[in-house]
């Protein structure tokens, strides 16, 4: 009998294959990610968050592959991969409900639907893996389908070239993550297995500890592989053009949910088990994120198309969670997952509605979409509205919840009148990133749906298939922003108790 | 059944065959192929069925047939690997007649219309019994005549067409380069001789062992060997003939060099670079001669087949940075373990390769049976034939994308474990960092090109005046599912090959 969370993973590509055998491919993919997402809020509703030390991992379940060394398809939650899962159910479900109907995509409409599926399933494996082999496996399910999809139902002249650059790219990112997690799972102990939890446990035994030189070149190299796939400045050329010529559900799915993959295992992994590592780099990283924030905000503001600006800000705001990581602590790791959570969400949300404007107008360009749509449109600027708030950090979304607990958790080591540290003045200049996000948005939000009206095309406003997956995402951005509690107790004994301690 | 049987079942099947050709009246010559396909799939179910002799002693037989308890299992192994490459490389003989038919059979000078098509079923099966002996070959003369009868059979088999300029060429060119890769080998072996005073392998290692060996004229001997087993295996330098042979050669026999000739190579490899490994003094200079043959074969494979637009010579570049990468894992000293236990079988060269050829025949052989069915209807390889290849038929679309997939090195396919358990036993066994590095830019490059067939296949619009659909025939199609179910299931439970070795 599958545990729920195989359940869970196995789904989606069971859909993927119904759909190749000739199942109706919308109909089959938005009833799998129903079930998902249902699945998803039982397994988050008989999670105990009242444990106190014990079992890290939560619902697990485990095959042997291999004896030597121990490889098995395991499954399990703690608080952040739960908060990931739920995050992935969420914007699968968007992602799939806001896809064109069958009828409007050129070419093969199963592909279009399975790719969305394995990029999906890939997630979820992913984040619920509880062996570092499936972990790193997982993730790279989605590599072909994005290929496949920028390359055959992408927008724009070079949506060609961009595939093959974030294939190429991620590629090669991953190689050096897989090299990076050999040369650890090499080093740890007898290099016999590939549990995470018992890595760790081992990685902070004093006696099978990794010495401080090896940790010190291994994280260097999963810093560069997980930050290639979060697109860590200066590693993140590809993302931007790929989120922009990416047909939307795909921008969704890897924007919103893939990209924490990186970060994810940067928290999971990384840390945990080269903390001398990750104190070695520290300074390293807090340039690297000020370089998202700062310099890629600026670059943001720049940006003469919606969906490019939508990528890079996307892009911008993995500097912060980036910070959360780096402060460490209860408050700091809390508010890095809750953001993932929250950007997830939120940059999900304003693809669909880019992908929603582009429908309707052409094109994306803020000189060819003119100004005052929200007259002719005005469900969708709304929306869209909500939506740029919720990126800035405005009170009341979930984002804002998450950014103050990571600047918070970046003071909170402080001691009375001792110095501001180098981390302390990286979050003082991670503040202005706040107001570069506000810019950006607010210019974007009023040229496109306020100011006089100049286009002369009526289209409609948005269809219950454009509003479903936008209400469904916002809904959860504001019950996560006005009542953060909700995800928040999950992590508490997650933080309490091993896998993130030492991060 | 004593294991040789198997060997006397291949021959015995080979020269029926032959008769049936001569004195049975066929209407439709592929009958013999599938008489064929039914004996050799008896002969891989009796692999797990074999009896090993009690005792060695005594029969000079032994001393010709390895039967140590220790490499039992990889010789049934490396026995099946030839027995199912021969299954396969029948199937896709029959489909691919049209275009064999072509350039042999010459129905208006009053041939046979099928004329030529049983002997290019038979020949495969004789290569099949020298592959099959040489996994279990343990002497210096059964390697050599069991080598040499494979190689003899492909000779022919390269140059099949006869009527075909590029078939010809591929087999002067194989033939001219093989004679001189076999003088090396018959020059390398006496020198061993020589210095060893036996022909028998274990002797050779116990000998090599001594302090009183001369260490010169066993490198000698060694540099000897691996020349003529580099150009067997296509490692760099010894890699100019692939392209060209595999691009004239008919793509079924492409398919029989690229996994069975290549399993035979390592095989020897394996076999004689173990009685180097065996001594202190040698090995660390064995060791670095395969350290520069891998990083040589693994940058010239995978960056020459960047620019390729050739499907089969893509195909060609592609076994060569394979070869690449099962030179690293031979480059990787075997970890002693000190207690005189056995190392787990990941924890050894002959335990990786193992594996990797075993998940290196799924793919391959997959890519091949497209390929033969696409070049039913077109004149050539080029990859422009594949544009389109998704609209036209899905289905052959799909395997090509898996197994290239799996060529790559996509986790959850059977490729992917592959170069996983390279990576592994290399930076396990602290394999110069030089040697990681270029298997990273190799796999990296492999990114590359073997998408450049995905995006071919499914973002671009078929040609004009080729765009109909591709007929498949039952049992290739049969076997394309069998292979395609099998590439996902080891890439998910890499037991289904490690269990076989045991």
């Amino acid at each position: 009998m599958p545990s729920s969370l195989e359940i869970l993973v196995f789904l989606p590509i069971l859909a993927a294959l119904a759909i190749g055998f000739g199942a109706p491919a919308r109909f089959t993919a938005i009833g799998a990610a129903i079930i998902n997402l249902g699945i998803g809020l039982v397994a988050a509703k008989s999670y105990n968050v009242n444990i106190e030390g014990g079992a890290v991992f939560q619902l697990e379940s485990s095959r042997v592959l291999l004896e030597s060394p121990k490889l098995a398809l395991a499954f399990g939650v703690d608080g952040m991969s739960l908060i990931l899962m739920l995050l992935t159910v969420i914007v699968t479900l968007a992602a799939v409900w806001a896809s064109p109907a069958e009828s409007k995509i050129k070419g093969s409409p199963k592909l279009y639907y399975i790719s969305s599926l394995l990029i999906a399933a890939g997630a979820l494996g992913a984040f619920l893996s509880t062996d570092l082999f499936f972990l790193y496996a997982f993730h790279e399910l989605a590599l072909i389908p994005t290929f496949l999809m920028i390359g055959m139902y992408g927008h724009g002249k070079n949506r060609k070239r961009t595939a093959w650059t974030i294939t190429i790219y991620l590629g090669v990112g991953s190689l050096i993550l897989l090299a990076g997690l050999i040369a650890l799972f090499v080093n740890i102990g007898q290099n016999d297995t590939f549990s995470i939890a018992e890595m760790i446990v081992r990685a902070q035994d004093s006696e099978t500890m990794i010495p401080e030189a090896t940790q010190s070149w291994i994280y260097l190299l999963l810093l560069v592989g997980f930050g290639v796939l979060v697109s860590l400045f200066p590693f993140h050329s590809w993302a931007p053009d790929a989120y922009a010529d990416a047909p939307t559900p795909i921008s969704m799915l890897h924007a919103g949910v893939l990209k924490k993959f990186g970060l994810y295992g940067l928290i999971r992994i990384a840390g945990p088990m080269l903390p001398a590592g990750a104190e070695k780099w520290m300074n390293l990283v807090l340039v690297l994120l000020l370089g998202n924030i700062i310099i890629l905000g600026l670059v943001t503001i720049a940006q003469k198309r919606l969906d490019r600006m939508i990528g890079m800000s996307s892009v911008m705001h993995m500097g912060y969670v980036f910070l959360g990581v780096v402060a460490g602590g209860t408050i700091g790791i809390s508010g890095a997952v809750l953001l993932m959570f929250a950007h997830g969400v939120s940059i999900a949300l304003l693809f669909a509605l880019a992908g929603s404007l582009r429908e309707r107008f052409g094109s994306l360009e803020f000189d060819k979409l003119g100004g005052g749509l929200g007259k002719l449109v005005p469900k969708l600027g709304l929306l869209f509205g909500f939506a740029a708030f919720a990126s800035i950090g405005l009170p009341g979304f979930a984002n804002f919840a998450a950014e103050v607990m990571i600047f918070f958790g970046a003071f909170q080591p402080m001691e009375a009148n001792a110095p501001l540290s180098f981390l302390q003045w990286a979050a003082i200049i991670s503040l202005w990133g706040v107001v570069i996000s506000a810019v950006y948005m607010l210019r974007a939000f009023r040229k496109i749906f306020k100011g006089p009206l100049t286009t002369t095309e009526t289209p409609k406003d948005m269809s219950w298939n454009e509003r479903v997956p936008a209400l469904l995402l916002i809904v959860s951005l504001m019950l996560v922003g006005f009542y953060p509690e909700i995800l928040l107790k999950y992590l508490r004994p997650a933080l309490e108790s091993l896998t993130l301690i030492g991060s | 059944m004593p294991v040789y049987y198997l060997e006397i079942i291949v021959v015995v099947l080979g020269l029926v065959m032959l008769m049936a050709d001569a004195f049975v009246k066929l209407e439709d010559k592929r009958n013999i192929a599938w008489f064929a396909v039914l004996v050799l799939s008896v002969v891989f179910l009796l692999l797990f069925k074999v009896s090993w002799p009690e005792s060695t002693e005594g029969s000079p037989f032994w001393k010709f047939y390895d039967a140590e308890k220790g490499s039992r299992g990889f010789s049934l192994f490396f026995k099946g690997i030839a027995v199912l490459t021969t299954i396969i490389v029948l199937i896709m003989a029959a489909e691919f007649r049209g275009v064999l038919l072509k350039y042999t059979a010459k129905p208006e000078d009053g041939a046979h219309p099928q004329s030529g098509l049983s002997e290019f079923f038979t020949l495969p099966v004789f290569a099949c019994a020298g592959l099959m002996w040489m996994a279990s070959a343990n002497n210096l003369a059964s390697i050599f005549v069991s080598l040499e009868a494979v190689t003899i059979t492909f000779y022919i088999l390269v140059a099949y067409m006869r009527r075909n300029v590029g078939s010809l060429e591929a087999g002067v060119k194989y033939l001219i380069l093989g004679a001189l890769s076999t003088g090396f080998l018959v020059y390398g072996f006496t020198w061993l001789f020589g210095v060893t005073g036996t022909m028998d392998l274990a002797g050779i290692k116990e000998q090599l062992a001594l302090d009183s060996v001369n260490v010169t004229a066993a490198l000698f001997a060694f540099a000897l060997i691996i020349v003529a087993l580099g150009f067997k295996v296509g490692a760099a330098p010894f890699q100019n003939w692939i392209p060209d042979v595999y691009q004239g050669a008919p793509t079924p026999i492409t398919a029989f060099l690229s996994v069975a000739s290549k399993a035979a190579g390592f095989i020897v490899l394996l076999r004689i670079s173990g009685c180097f490994f065996g001594s202190g003094d040698l090995s660390e200079k064995v060791g670095a001669v395969f350290v520069v043959l891998a990083i040589l074969t693994l940058l010239f494979g995978n960056l020459a087949a960047l620019p390729q637009t050739n499907f089969k010579r893509l195909l060609a570049y592609s076994s060569i940075a394979h070869a690449g990468f099962l030179l690293m894992a031979l480059a990787s000293p075997i970890t002693l373990v000190a207690d005189g236990k056995e190392p787990p079988l990941l924890d050894t060269s002959i335990g990786v390769i193992a594996f990797y050829l075993g998940a290196y025949l799924l793919m391959t052989l997959l890519a091949f049976l497209v390929m033969t069915a696409v070049r039913n209807q077109q004149e050539d390889d080029s990859l422009e034939g594949y544009a389109g290849l998704a609209k036209r038929s899905p289905f052959l679309a799909f395997s090509l994308l898996v197994s290239m997939a799996s060529l790559a090195g996509v986790p959850l396919t059977a490729g992917f474990f592959g170069k996983f358990f390279v990576f592994k036993l290399a930076i396990q066994n602290g394999a110069c960092g030089w040697l990681i590095a270029a298997g990273v830019i190799g796999a990296a490059a492999g990114f590359y090109y073997y998408f450049k067939v995905i995006a071919s296949m499914f973002w671009n619009a078929p040609a004009e005046g080729n765009d109909g659909p591709i007929p498949v025939s039952m049992p290739a199609k049969v076997v394309m599912v069998l292979l395609i179910i099998a590439i996902f299931a080891v890439g998910i439970v890499p037991n289904l090959i490690l269990g076989l070795i045991k």
